[in-house]
């Protein structure tokens, strides 16, 4: 814990504790920990001087932050404009089939989390998704299959 | 930069210019390997690798020059690799072809066929400018992206770079670089096409003391990375465009608002930043004239409005993105309650074009009240899909059919959406449409950032219309009741009609609900977003009413209206479509026609997608008839 802290507070001292970093500031954090666990909100409040629930206020606003742990490996699949009329539906179906879990959820063992997303802006390779830092254009069942494999 | 010196003096500017320019040789061969998203999807990340081995196996890395660049525009074919100064236009590159471009091209002056565009006539085209998907385009803005390193403020600068931005602060008072965007008739790029020039006059004008100019690089409209395109490929000329709106309006200080899922774009800008601060370029007194200007880059945590002008001031804030109410302009009260001027990425890369080439240049470009060129995201169901800079006034035939190449499995074309979530659809009767902003204004669409997004036969307007309203119903920051109500009203009338239990009186009511938040939402979301619904009405009434009087949808897309069937006298009975299907629910014997049992089918569309395109068995038919087509397929194969 005090080690997730000092990284926290490496965090906000690269951008200040002034309250206008605090949404650069929760972006590094769920960056590095890839969601955004309460302890931290709290130290953030104390350290910004900010009361939690502006915080909580911000965090459920934005799209990226999480308020849940997310897994090991992140899996979006677009369901923007270009994607949508390409099959994005289908290409959905197909990597919650693979992970068998739904858009929104993190798989038990906290290895997936499949989430939806509105535009990964590479839209001319419609339907894709993006594996971690991999983007993957109209990947077949088996293409998913062997990338979730390859994820550790 | 090998060597960084301050510039001090715009002389000192210019000494530097003419190092560059004269250290280089306009007839050395350069490799330019794209490293926008589609080609990254493509691998081309290995490609560049390969390049960096072979040209160093090959005793070539002093002789040509191999750069990592943005987007070329014809993302479908990527990975694209350019090799100058010929031009020669490699497309779908893998990282097996490289040697062999190393030994033929490079090394022997050949070209590798294979690796060419094939026309029509099946005939190779070497050049890029020859290819129809470039041939028809004007890049004015985009056009440098194969020819810069995102990296280097040399290839920039050896391009033109910022010599826009010394002339202005060197011979021009702010008040003539405001004359001269508003006498170009150069317009907002991001969203309504606001005239800029008069934007910049309005922020320039209250007194204040501080006052900030703005690049929106939010793109929040699902299908458009124009933005992204010029942010990753040439930073430095929205980075030149923001200083020399800074100098004008008298700002001294710029934010870049970016959205954090462009992670390249991100680091390529603060890259650039860093390097002009070393140069100079950026800091206090640049070049000795007095100006002083810093920017700040801003990541955007993901939300559609936080891209309206006041919400992303609030953003920058550190606070929730929320749109105020538009009596007071950000023009006046803005970030901080200061002055500012938010314009979008491509509105502020045409500014140092503007100032380098003249009003009178600009406005030679385009239509009576639509100057310059415009970016588009070509995309969709449609053969070319990238990134394409179009003359304002070109037709929708042409940028479709003569630059995309039309449509997709050469299926029929039906509709194309442009303008995103506040836009409209446009029918095949308006093809020949003039593309600017007044012309599809009056279609009932909106130019938006440049998203085009071409659908086929196999779309519903219904389905598709949902979409949108589904789209602006989690993006809505709920402040204001009529967006936040309507919204969802409009979305329960259209979820009923894709399920197949709309009522008779459906199509009044969008209508009165859409006057209703037109008139009364807050910001451009809540009052735009009835657009997408009320533009498929107009031009395709007939699907609207088949879906609610008829139970059937003409797209075959809703699954609550449409079922699956094998016409048996199409049917060679190849079994691709008993392969794919997830639940078993085809059956037939090798050769024999299969079918379909609707009891069990789940109607995921594989079927229909795996059928030979050149057989097209799988049809699909209203759900209401599925009882009796069911037996009679059964009777028929009986017979
Ligand atoms: C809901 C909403 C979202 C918007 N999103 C964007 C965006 O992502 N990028 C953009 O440039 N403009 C966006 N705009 C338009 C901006 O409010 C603003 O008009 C524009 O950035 C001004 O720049 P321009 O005049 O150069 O187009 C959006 C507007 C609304 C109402
Ligand atoms: S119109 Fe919609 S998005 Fe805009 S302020 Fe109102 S609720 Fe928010
Ligand atoms: S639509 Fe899907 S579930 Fe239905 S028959 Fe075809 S493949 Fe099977
Ligand atoms: S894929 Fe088409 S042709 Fe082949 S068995 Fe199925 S319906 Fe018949
Ligand atoms: S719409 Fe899917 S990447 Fe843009
Ligand atoms: S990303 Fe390479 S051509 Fe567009």
């Amino acid at each position: 814990m005090l080690g997730r802290l000092a990284a926290v507070d490496k965090i906000i001292e690269a951008h200040g504790s002034d309250r206008e970093g605090l949404i650069q500031i929760l972006l590094d954090i769920q960056r590095e920990f890839r969601w955004l666990p309460k302890e931290i909100l709290e130290h953030v409040s104390k350290r910004l001087d900010v009361p939690i629930n502006y915080i909580y206020n911000l965090t459920t606003f934005y799209a990226h932050f999480s308020l849940v742990p997310k897994g090991r490996h992140s899996m979006h699949v677009c369901m923007g404009t270009a994607c949508h009329v390409r099959g994005a539906e289908r290409l959905l179906d197909r990597t919650s089939q693979v992970l068998g879990i739904k858009p929104g959820q993190t798989s038990r063992d906290e290895k997936f989390s499949l989430d939806t997303v509105n535009c990964l802006g590479a839209c001319a390779l419609g339907p894709v998704m993006i594996a971690d830092d991999e983007y993957l254009s109209n990947p077949t069942l088996e293409d998913i299959r062997r990338k979730a494999d390859s994820c550790e | 930069m090998s060597e960084i010196i301050k510039l001090s003096s715009p002389s000192d500017f210019e000494s530097l210019r003419e190092k560059i320019i004269k250290g280089r040789d306009p007839n050395r061969t350069a490799v330019a390997v794209c490293s926008g998203p589609g080609c990254l999807a493509y691998a081309s990340g290995k490609v560049f690798k390969r390049f960096e081995e072979a040209l160093s196996a090959a005793g070539l890395e002093g002789e040509v020059t191999l750069a990592q660049t943005g987007c070329h525009g014809f993302c479908e074919r990527g990975p694209s690799v350019v090799i100058l100064p010929d031009e020669i236009c490699y497309l779908r590159v893998s990282p097996e072809d490289v040697n062999e471009i190393v030994e033929t091209t490079l090394k022997n002056g050949a070209v590798v066929e294979r690796l060419l565009y094939k026309g029509e006539d099946g005939l190779p085209i070497q050049k890029e400018s020859d290819i129809p998907f470039y041939k028809y385009q004007q890049k004015v803005v985009f056009g440098d992206n194969k020819r810069i390193d995102p990296r280097s403020i040399e290839d920039y600068i050896a391009r033109g770079g910022y010599t826009a931005l010394v002339k202005a602060i060197t011979t021009m008072t702010p008040e003539a670089v405001i004359a001269e965007v508003k006498d170009s008739g150069l317009r907002g790029r991001g969203g309504g096409g606001f005239p800029a020039g008069a934007k910049w006059e309005a922020t320039a004008k209250p007194p204040a003391d501080t006052r900030y100019v703005i690049v929106n690089a939010d793109e929040g409209d699902p299908g458009a990375y124009m933005d992204r395109g010029i942010l990753e490929g040439n930073p430095h000329s929205v980075i030149e465009g923001l200083m020399i709106g800074g100098y004008a309006i008298g700002a001294n200080e710029g934010y870049i608002y970016v959205r954090q899922e462009y992670p390249l774009a991100i680091d390529n800008v603060l890259y650039a930043l860093d390097v002009l601060r070393e140069l100079g370029l950026l800091g206090e007194n640049i070049l000795g004239t007095g100006f002083s200007f810093d920017i700040i880059v801003h990541k955007g945590a993901g939300a559609f409005v936080s891209g309206e002008s006041s919400a992303l001031m609030s953003a920058i804030e550190g606070r929730v993105g929320e749109p105020r109410p538009k009596y007071i302009r950000t023009s006046i009260s803005g970030l901080r309650g200061k002055p500012s001027c938010l314009n979008n990425v491509e509105t502020w890369a045409n500014v140092p074009l503007i100032i380098n080439k003249g009003a009178n240049w600009f406005k030679s470009i385009g239509t009576e009240g639509s100057k310059g060129t415009k970016i588009f995201s070509l995309v969709g169901n449609v053969k070319n899909t990238g990134l394409v800079e179009v003359p304002m006034g070109m037709t929708l035939r042409q940028i479709i059919f003569d630059i995309g190449g039309g449509i997709r499995d050469d299926k029929e074309f039906k509709a194309v959406q442009t303008g995103g979530p506040s836009g409209g659809v446009i029918p095949e009767e308006m093809l020949d449409l003039h593309v600017d902003y007044d012309e599809l204004y009056s279609a009932g669409s909106m130019m938006g950032s440049g998203g085009m997004i071409v659908m086929d036969k196999d779309t519903c307007m219904v389905n598709v219309a949902k979409y949108f309203l589904e789209f602006l119903s989690d993006e809505s920051c709920g402040k204001c009741v009529p967006c936040r109500d309507g919204i969802d009203q409009l979305l329960e009338v259209l979820r009923r009609m894709t399920a197949g239990t709309a009522r008779p009186d459906d199509l009044d009511l969008i209508e009165d609900i859409s006057v209703m938040m037109k008139e009364c939402a807050l910001c451009g979301l809540g009052q735009s977003a009835p657009n997408p619904v009320l533009s498929s009405i107009k031009y395709f009434k007939d699907e609207y009413v088949a879906h609610i009087n008829d139970k059937s949808c003409p797209g075959g897309v809703c699954k609550a209206l449409i079922a699956y069937t094998i016409d048996v006298e199409k049917c060679i009975g190849c079994g691709k479509c008993m392969k794919v299907c997830p639940v078993n629910a085809i059956s037939g014997d090798k050769k024999k026609p299969h079918k379909v049992n609707n009891a069990l089918c789940v109607k995921c569309d594989s079927c229909y997608q795996e059928c030979p395109s050149k057989v097209q068995a799988v049809t699909k038919i209203r759900q209401a008839d599925v009882i009796t087509a069911f037996a009679t397929s059964e009777e028929a194969a009986n017979e």
